[in-house]
């Protein structure tokens, strides 16, 4: 029997590409998500809401500043900022009074926020889908072995690498990644030494929500803005980290081009069932190594 | 600390006084209250369950509808696509779920904690979009409705009727179960596995008969589900749902064995009621579950047992 009925060579390449734009966001919000979980030990459910906020904002700034390419700009820039200062207040407002807690509350917590923010973004935007458009420069699209590829997908790939250097200079070679990594491992250690641990594992998860803000602003011209896009990339995320190993920022990167590629392929295969091909590879990763592919910090 | 006859006698009129007067109350009630104590009871029994994983085996089950949406799912198929008599569903929900615990278990009892409940969102997550996608047979995104209930259980009263009958009678014997042999072994697993294990208890396996219990209630309360509103969708199954969950289980206090029910209770009114005035019932429910967080952390009932307890017997309190 033939599995891969008419699939030229170029489709299969133009959905692969696809893939690996779908991946860039994908890695953008997981690299957050890990980056929290790593140091802080919180499975921050809300890290979906948080996306989904961002793609809201970057939609009305965008619109704010009367659309076109200043707006797309000042959106992408401001929107994560805009998430991650609605982080900070969080944090510093309940969070960091929650620390102690088993992992469990700490779940529930973050669920708690979900269903707040959830309900907060229906009462500002309502419950109508919004789209946004990306700036004229990076409209239209290439031609890769005669089939279109839309240039604001190249402008992702692009985007994807310089953030995972950006998070790999600041793990490695920054003070605070270095602090933040020592906390992970052993913060009473790090609070002796007379460090303030309250405020690294602040910066951490502002910087993991601004992460989770960026990837909404990213995605927004791509796709419809809707309620309930919080589900969807919460879901997704948790298992990249998970797959990827909790914490490794490679380990994320690892996790979302296995999920987006097999996602992408099996749109290709199946439609109807391409939701399940990124599931089933994940069961197979953790039946094979149950702790992730690359080594978790915990 | 075991029980002596003497309180076991109490519990059981207390327990009879109360199903007696569940029994008297649809004449005093609405048809919608009447539902509405079906949905509890529904809701209750599917909270109990969770908290046999959760609370008594110290399992993080995150998600715990997926048995419960493959229970109502099985019993909604079975009524409608065979010409079964309708109790061959009811009989097979419940395996159907203890088939997919079993499924499910056996892959997520390898690991520890977080990774166990993250794992275990990820395989109800692929059961929950095979049936969101399956179309021709589930009928994805619309679910099911118009499910013909057998005769007997058709009206709301005597729906009713078999969701109590069916709720004490699971809580009856999940209540053995807590109080067996084996019960005392799944706690004592989750106080320490390690030293259980050294103990020669097979800690894997009795998490996995853990999980295979509560599965199988799960399955019942799924079915039952099915007769109290007559219709099946995916939601059932949805991770957001299992959350929901675990918020009766701590609303109403884990580590009391009626604690979920009453949780179950309260989040089933409390919906039912602010959803009258506002549309916005989830942001009530988040600041509930913030405050109960930093408040309440032992749960409503949990909160009452341990002062009732501390004022009779102050040396409760060290122990």
């Amino acid at each position: 029997m033939d599995l891969l009925p008419n699939i030229s060579l170029a489709a299969f390449c133009q959905q692969l590409l696809v893939g690996l734009s779908r991946t860039t966001i994908l890695f953008i919000v997981a690299s957050g998500l890990s980056l929290v979980l790593g140091v802080l030990r919180i499975p921050n459910v809300a890290h979906g809401s948080l996306y989904m906020i961002g793609a809201f904002l970057a939609y009305t700034i965008a619109s704010a500043a009367g659309g076109g390419t200043f707006g797309f700009w000042l959106a992408l820039v401001l929107a994560p900022l805009g998430v991650a200062l609605i982080s900070l207040a969080v944090e510093r407002g309940l969070f960091c009074r929650l620390y102690e807690r088993e992992h469990l509350m700490l779940l529930l917590f973050t669920f708690a926020f979900t269903l707040v923010f959830g309900d907060l973004v229906k009462l500002v935007w309502g419950s109508d889908f919004r789209s946004m458009n990306a700036p004229t420069s990076l409209q239209g699209s290439f031609d890769v072995l005669g089939f279109p590829f839309p240039k604001y997908n190249l402008f992702l790939l692009i985007i994807g690498p310089i953030v995972a250097l950006g998070l790999w200079w600041l793990t490695n070679k920054t003070k605070i990644g270095k602090i933040a990594k020592a906390a992970a491992v052993d913060r009473e250690m790090v609070a002796a030494v007379g460090i303030n641990v309250s405020w690294v594992f602040a910066s951490v998860f502002v910087i993991g929500c601004f992460l989770a803000g960026l990837g909404g602003a990213l995605v927004a011209p791509t796709q419809n803005i809707t309620q309930g896009m919080d589900h969807g990339i919460i879901i997704e995320t948790f298992l990249i980290v998970i797959i990827g190993g909790l914490g490794n920022i490679w380990g994320a990167l690892l996790g979302a081009l296995i999920f987006g590629l097999t996602d992408a392929i099996g749109i290709l295969i199946f439609p109807q069932f391409a939701i399940v091909f990124p599931y089933v590879a994940v069961i197979t990763v953790l039946m094979l190594r149950p702790k992730g592919l690359l080594k978790s910090v915990w | 600390m075991s029980a002596s006859p003497k309180t076991d006698w109490k519990k059981l009129i207390w327990a009879l006084m109360g199903v007696a007067v569940f029994f008297v109350l649809p004449n005093f009630l609405s048809r919608f209250s009447i539902y509405l104590m079906a949905l509890i009871f529904t809701t209750g029994l599917l909270a109990t369950s969770l908290n046999m994983v959760l609370g008594y085996g110290g399992m993080y089950q995150f998600h715990h509808a997926v048995f419960y949406g493959f229970g109502a799912y099985t019993t909604a198929l079975f009524l409608t696509k065979t010409g079964l008599p309708g109790w061959v569903a009811f009989v097979c929900a419940p395996l159907a779920s203890a088939l997919l615990s079993l499924l499910i278990g056996l892959i997520c009892v390898r690991l520890s904690k977080l990774y166990f409940g993250m794992f275990q969102i990820s395989l109800g997550s692929l059961v929950w979009a095979i049936i969101y996608r399956w179309y021709s047979f589930t009928h994805g995104d619309d679910g099911i409705h118009g499910i013909p209930v057998p005769d007997l259980i058709a009206s709301g009263k005597s729906a009713y009727y078999f969701a109590l009958i069916v709720l004490v009678v699971c809580l009856m014997i999940m209540y053995r179960i807590v109080e067996s042999p084996f019960g005392r072994i799944f706690q004592g697993v989750r106080d320490n596995p390690e030293r259980s294990e050294a103990v020669g208890v097979n800690v894997r396996k009795h998490q996995l008969v853990g999980m295979i219990i509560g599965g199988t209630f799960a399955g019942v309360a799924g079915s039952l589900f099915v007769v109290v509103e007559g219709s099946v969708f995916p939601d059932l199954l949805f991770w957001t749902l299992s959350l929901e969950i675990l918020i009766m289980c701590l609303l109403g206090g884990w580590f009391t064995f009626l604690g979920p029910l009453f949780g179950a209770a309260i989040i089933v009114l409390l919906r039912t009621f602010v959803g009258i005035y506002t549309e916005y019932w989830t942001i009530v429910l988040g600041i509930v579950l913030m405050l109960l967080i930093f408040f309440l952390p032992e749960g409503v009932l949990g909160y009452i047992i341990t002062r009732y307890r501390s004022r009779r017997n102050p040396k409760f309190q060290e122990g």
